[in-house]
């Protein structure tokens, strides 16, 4: 892959509105260059989608819950993991799903209006599965940091002086 | 009336005409600042890390005079990999209070009252002050824009004279960006050479160069013994408000410069000494995604300019776009005055650079995207309108 398209994959991934326009002028190529990029990267499944980042604690009376769930299961012969994997992430509360090393097979991220409702899935979907031997849930308190963008910072100041040598 | 204690030649000094230009800024509100000299960055958190680490292990106390033997070392090897020159770090290399602590000891340790020094303007604010409090004389030689704002070998050879003790050279400069390139440098060098001055080369920039590496003019046959590099820490690793720089240099200036600073400042802060050493042994990455960044920048900014007319040459370096704003009919102070009332955005006025720098304004491009983009819609508003009255 070229530079410029690497850049240009790094820009969006920070800011997925940045418009063409000063994409080009960033990156010194013509506007239609691209679009004809971003056309082809999409094409190539580099870029997948365009989503926002957002902060449901600070979205007033917003009320959710998310948790993270180790999964243990028995891979099924032929397939591996792949089939439980994706039983599992077609679930809509499911917001990702990754295969592990160490004490567990699967970490599934899950999203709910209430802890009832997230426990809810465990107990009802996720472990009635065939091949699921057991889950562990852990409950996301406070989130920090996700997606490399820190949350909850309270000041993005500029905490230089006005005008410096 | 009574008594003024001051000394004479402080009295002389003029006030930076930057200093000016914040407090007016500084008083309004809503204000976009292209004004700002520094990275905009955060300086990257593994050197913080080394940094509090110090503190923890209770580094509190005093280093050597010349500074951490292993920063010296690390100084050492970063010079000899990046441009090829090799210091010893026992006595070649001095680690000070930031890159102008490292020039006024260097003025100090050469200039004598009534020598000479060649500044090239426009250039930083600092230089000219820094000589005469050193007894010397500035020498302004103009860069103008026709030649990218380079100097020539011819333009030096004028304005030497038998008084003329050095040159100070910035490269990527501050505030044209301009970068000399290793030929333009040879150039220069004979001058020197022939005329057997000292150079004092700012390279504190040099990181920053987005189209070509830099050249150092130390590497250049026959200017090692004559040329004392000056850099530092502030600009490529954001680290301004640590205040570490260093020389480099033939070892009699070397040692008179740190006899100096052994007498006024000891030596720099010490956990700072800590966090520049993990910054050059561990840094790199965070330098390089920086550079990208402010090449990004550089590229939308000049662009922009250009489009809205403020004609704009690509700078090689630094984080500075010089713009001419003479099309305005405005001088550089009241476009940037009127610039900031209208439309509330900062840059500095180019003549506080020197008088060569009168019809263009410095903004830097080191903040980010979304302001570069609104204060860029700002100024082409302000220059339509002012064009059409």
């Amino acid at each position: 892959m070229e530079q410029k398209e690497i850049e240009l994959l790094k820009l969006l991934e920070k800011n997925g509105r940045m418009d063409n326009d000063t994409i080009s002028k960033m990156l010194d190529v013509a506007p239609v260059e691209v679009e004809e990029m971003i056309k082809q990267l999409e094409k190539e499944h580099a870029i997948l989608g365009y989503s926002t980042l957002v902060d449901w604690s600070n979205v007033y009376e917003y009320e959710g819950v998310a948790a993270l769930i180790d999964v243990k299961v028995t891979p099924v012969r032929g397939v591996g993991f792949d089939k439980i994997a994706s039983r599992i992430y077609r679930f809509p509360e499911v917001k990702a799903v990754y295969l592990m090393s160490g004490a567990y097979d699967l970490s599934v991220s899950v999203e709910g209006k209430t802890m009832m409702e997230v426990s809810r899935f465990v107990s009802d979907k996720l472990s009635t599965l065939d091949t699921v031997l057991s889950t562990t849930t852990h409950f996301i308190l406070k989130k920090y940091k996700h997606d490399g963008i820190i949350f909850d910072e309270g000041d993005d100041d500029d905490k230089r002086i006005m005008v410096t040598p | 009336m009574s008594k003024s204690y001051l000394a004479n030649h402080v009295k002389e000094l003029q006030p930076s005409g930057i200093r000016k230009f914040f407090d007016l800024a500084s008083q309004m509100d809503n204000v976009i600042s292209l004004g700002v000299g520094e990275p905009d960055f955060v300086t990257p958190w593994n050197v913080i890390e080394a940094s509090y680490h110090s503190l923890e292990q209770g580094y509190t106390a005093y280093t050597a005079n010349a500074g951490l033997i292993e920063l010296r070392e690390e100084i050492s090897k970063y010079l000899r990999d990046t441009f090829s020159i090799s210091y010893n770090p026992e006595d070649q290399i001095l680690v000070t209070v930031g890159a102008s602590q490292a020039i006024d000891l260097a003025l100090r340790a050469i200039v004598n009252p009534g020598d000479e020094v060649i500044v090239v303007e426009p250039c930083f604010v600092s230089y000219s002050p820094a000589i005469s409090l050193t007894g010397g004389v500035p020498v302004s030689v103009s860069a103008t824009a026709d030649n990218e704002f380079k100097i020539t070998p011819e333009q030096i050879e004028t304005a030497i004279t038998p008084r003329t003790k050095a040159i100070v050279l910035c490269s990527p400069n501050n505030p044209t960006g301009s970068v000399l390139s290793r030929e333009e440098l040879y150039g220069i060098a004979q001058v020197v050479r022939k005329n057997d001055l000292i150079v004092l080369s700012d390279e504190i920039y040099a990181e920053l160069a987005y189209d070509e590496a830099v050249t150092s003019i130390a590497s250049v046959d026959g200017m090692k013994e004559r040329t004392i590099v000056i850099s530092g820490f502030s600009k490529s690793f954001a680290m301004t408000g640590w205040r570490l720089g260093y020389a480099a240099g033939p070892t009699a200036i070397m040692q008179a410069m740190t006899k100096i600073h052994q007498y006024t400042m000891m030596c720099a802060p010490t956990m700072a000494q800590h966090g520049a050493l993990e910054a050059l042994r561990h840094g790199n990455e965070s330098v390089r995604e920086m550079k990208t960044s402010y090449r990004q920048r550089r590229n939308f900014v000049v662009k922009a300019l250009n489009e809205m007319g403020l004609s704009c040459h690509l700078p090689g370096g630094a984080f500075y776009v010089f713009p001419s704003i003479k099309e305005t009919g405005y001088s550089s102070e009241e476009f940037a005055q009127k610039l900031l009332e209208e439309e509330r955005v900062a840059v500095v006025p180019g003549q506080v650079f020197g008088e060569s720098g009168e019809g263009y304004i410095r903004c830097s491009y080191a903040t980010s995207i979304k302001q570069l983009d609104e204060s860029m819609k700002r100024m082409r508003r302000f220059v339509k309108h002012n064009s059409e009255i």
